[in-house]
């Protein structure tokens, strides 16, 4: 079976005049969105807090819920349906040091608040502020180090700087898209999500090498050529497999965001927007920026 | 070359074989005890957020641990400098390691003594007040610092591990963090805050004397007499809930502390009916309390935990044998809790919970059914989409990704790694990348069957150049993955293990058996067509 037919040529690159501003506005809606609600809305995993997840037998409104946290004094705590019926999330954003405390009371008190309704305590976290600014600072460094790590050797392996930059600057532009869809569509960034993050960064850089091999087997094959039509080539020539590859991950996770439950939702869906990003940023983020390189700083060396 | 594969078989069917072993215990408990014999049993654990529990982090505030090792060092020496007969005034502790003294006399007497008994406190500064008094202050010495410090954690660690094994947990898992965070993994647990309070308690037994002669009013003021101090003793109120506290003037020297326990147990008190904790002292703690109950008859004993008074009694005799006992208004419950954690022992300084998850058994199973539901649903539908496109290769591929499951599973096994959500996500994208790197082979293939070449030599050169690029994607990405291990945390690690063990079993699959199966195909079953 042939998806797509040999000798297909589309010309990618030569649309990258239009992509540019497409990458551009979309990064640029990325940022101004994170910027807009100051920044990502974090969980309890990395703000601190308290998170109750709670399931009654019987009926119950979530105003009742809201009213009974209100009525312990905690005005601040967030209420909102989770799932199934009678299921609530409720979360606290403090970051005091007694957080365990506040927690046992406020179980104690629904527990008489809604006795003869079958409360389940189904989920506790309590995060120590400590806990999450840790954590983010940790997972930074990792990623930033890396990301290094991923530079220097794409280079080496290529035998040229501008494989590497390529590859990085498309992993730069799928975490700025991928962030910005989570604050687009307002979702809670917690621990889940981070793992997101760190799968987008896994599938697109696996993309991007894929492309750049086929490339610098086309360069030894079409020496003649230049460098953007080598390029293209070499997208064309991939262009079967990066289309059942993708559209393979992509029936998963469309799987995962319809089936899977409402704590996989989120996962889901960031997912789908990473993937499509890191499809896209390898012939129009990583591509682009080995070719400008080249242009800028390699030709006065070859000729 | 017939020959050669015939030990690729040998090697592969080995390692596949090896890891299904590995495997089988995860999926079912009841095997043959010989089996556990020859291979090792470890499972496939779930982490909390899949298969409920809770997990708790503490710190040891290990500070304090240095601060009241200092506490105890001044206390000595007050008693050295009154047996010396050297005239002392101020004597304190500022802050965690340093204690502040004012003495007078003989310079060199004083100085003897701090030298010769006291070497680890090193004399930071001596200052002339007037009239021959002399202003000391001295320090805990940095190494003895660090050796307290690293001691209260290694000691939490090991009683926290007692208190959890006596209330019994299957499969806990205590470790270290860092230098002195404490991660706490208690799968399946009922009821939380229980453990919590169990886990979190100091449970510092204390024995002082009440001070009978000073002031209490005056000292609630907060002119206490010096030496002394006040703690509470606290009253819950059965129908308000109300916490009443009545308070006590104690001396504030320690005659004894709950490291000389022998046993502490539950007991029924026949008469009132109420549980109480039986304490049972060993031979030095006998003697102590015999000693210390012989010099004090018709003073009262103040028992104290966790800086709380439990009661004090007024010793009316000399107590030989070696027994005390503990009375509050406890339930049976809470009696237990207490006995257990008087047992295990005290920490030696306190802990502070700096998370806490807890998912209830019912959630845990709900993310799981639906996540396996999931799972199964894709992983089934990618299986036929690749039998669909790529017909008898698409078969082998399937092969190869039902093995690389198998596989990661047995080395999850056996690297003791838990699954947690993070992990699948890095189970996942591994996968993914198996089905690239099959797709990769397959489309090169075809490629090089369009070129014209014969089957061996397109399978061969499919091979050969999908090679390369599969080997650069799994490295590039494994290099990542071995950072994000190195410098990550808890999930960040998670993900990244689940990553690496797949990208290796990827290669190993999707590159080495696949190709044996098409080179025997070929060579020795002689397929003229390749189903591609």
């Amino acid at each position: 079976m042939e998806l797509i037919r040999p000798g297909t040529k589309f010309d990618f690159i030569g649309k990258k005049k239009i992509t540019v501003w497409i990458s551009g506005i979309a990064i640029l809606l990325s940022l101004g969105s994170i910027f807009l609600h100051n920044g990502l809305r974090y969980g309890v995993d990395f703000a601190g807090g308290i998170l109750l997840q709670i399931r009654f037998a019987q009926n119950v409104d979530i105003s009742e819920v809201r009213n009974a946290m209100e009525a312990i004094g905690s005005k601040d705590a967030m209420v909102q349906k989770f799932g199934g019926e009678n299921e609530f999330l409720i979360r606290i954003e403090k970051g005091e040091d007694d957080l365990e405390k506040i927690s046992k009371e406020i179980q104690a008190d629904l527990q008489q608040r809604f006795q003869g309704k079958n409360l389940e305590i189904r989920r506790v976290e309590v995060v120590g502020p400590k806990v999450g600014k840790d954590l983010k600072a940790k997972a930074l460094w990792a990623v930033s180090l890396s990301f290094i790590a991923i530079l220097i050797y794409v280079a080496w392996r290529f035998r040229q700087i501008s494989f590497g930059l390529g590859g990085i600057a498309a992993l730069v532009h799928d975490i700025i898209i991928a962030y910005g869809a989570i604050s687009i569509f307002d979702l809670e960034y917690s621990l889940p999500l981070m793992a997101v993050i760190l799968t987008i960064i896994g599938f697109s850089i696996n993309d991007t090498i894929v492309i750049f091999d086929r490339v610098r087997e086309d360069v030894k094959k079409y020496r003649k050529e230049n460098l953007e039509t080598i390029f293209n080539t070499a997208i064309n020539e991939t262009l079967g497999r990066t289309i059942l590859t993708s559209g393979t991950v992509m029936m998963v996770v469309l799987i995962l965001f319809f089936f899977g439950g409402p704590v996989i939702h989120d996962f889901a869906l960031t997912l789908i927007v990473g993937l499509i990003s890191g499809t896209y940023s390898t012939i129009y983020v990583a591509s682009p920026v080995v070719l400008f390189w080249d242009k800028q700083f390699s030709r006065k060396k070859k000729r | 070359m017939l020959r050669n594969l015939k030990w690729r078989l040998i090697v592969y069917a080995a390692v596949s074989l090896f890891a299904v072993l590995l495997f089988l215990p995860t999926l079912t408990p009841e095997l043959p005890t010989l089996f556990y014999k020859i291979i090792p049993t470890e499972k496939v654990h779930l982490g909390l957020d899949l298969q409920g529990g809770m997990h708790l982090i503490l710190e040891v505030e290990a500070e304090k641990a240095v601060e009241s090792y200092v506490e105890r060092i001044k206390n000595n020496l007050r008693d050295d400098l009154r047996d010396k007969a050297i005239p002392v005034g101020k004597l304190e502790r500022e802050k965690s390691n340093q204690i502040v003294l004012e003495v007078s006399g003989d310079k060199a007497n004083w100085e003897k003594l701090l030298s010769q008994r006291y070497s680890i406190m090193q004399e930071l500064s001596t200052t002339s007040l007037d009239k021959g008094i002399w202003k000391v202050v001295l320090v805990l010495d940095s190494r003895q610092a660090e050796q307290v410090r690293k001691s209260a954690v290694d000691q939490a660690l090991e009683t926290i591990r007692n208190r959890i094994d006596q209330f019994g947990v299957a499969e806990p898992e205590i470790t270290l963090q860092g230098t002195d965070r404490i991660l706490i993994q208690l799968p399946g647990i009922k009821d939380p805050q229980r453990a919590i309070e169990l886990i979190g308690r100091t449970a510092l037994l204390e024995f002082k004397l009440v001070d009978e002669d000073g002031n209490l009013e005056e000292a609630l003021k907060g002119n206490p007499p010096e030496g002394s101090i006040i703690l509470y003793q606290r009253f819950v109120d059965p129908k308000t809930g109300g916490v009443k506290k009545n308070p006590f003037l104690l001396k504030e020297k320690t005659l004894m502390t709950g490291e000389v326990l022998k046993d502490a147990r539950v007991t029924l008190d026949t008469q009132f009916n109420e549980p109480y904790v039986a304490l049972e002292f060993d031979d030095i703690g006998a003697k102590l309390f015999e000693q210390i109950t012989g010099a004090n008859v018709k003073r009262r004993l103040a028992i104290i935990l966790d800086d709380n008074v439990y009661s004090a009694p007024v010793i009316q005799e000399k107590i030989a044998g070696g027994r005390a006992q503990i009375t509050g208004r406890f339930d049976m419950k809470e009696a237990g809790d207490l006995a257990i954690v008087l047992r295990a022992g005290a920490l030696p300084a306190p802990v502070k919970i700096l998370e806490q998850r807890s998912v209830g058994p019912s959630l845990g199973q709900d993310s799981i059914r639906k996540g396996i539901i999931a799972t199964l649903i894709s992983a089934a539908l990618v299986a036929l989409f690749m039998i669909f496109y790529y017909r008898v290769s698409g078969v082998i591929a399937d092969v190869a990704l039902i093995l690389n499951i198998i596989l990661v599973m047995g080395a999850l096994a056996i690297f003791r790694a838990t699954l947690t959500l993070p992990g699948i996500a890095g189970l996942v994208l591994s996968i993914g990348m198996a089905v690239d790197a099959n797709v990769l082979i397959h489309e090169r293939i075809k490629e090089e069957l369009r070129w014209g070449k014969t089957i061996r030599a397109a399978i061969d050169e499919g091979y050969r150049r999908a090679f390369v690029t599969i080997l650069d994607s799994n490295v590039t990405t494994l290099i990542a993955a071995l950072f994000l291990y190195q410098f990550g945390t808890g999930p960040v690690r998670g993900f990244a293990v689940t990553l690496c063990i797949g990208l290796l079993s990827n290669i190993f699959t999707a590159v080495y058996v696949t190709r044996w199966i098409f080179d025997f195909l070929t060579l020795k079953v002689n397929v003229k067509r390749l189903s591609i």
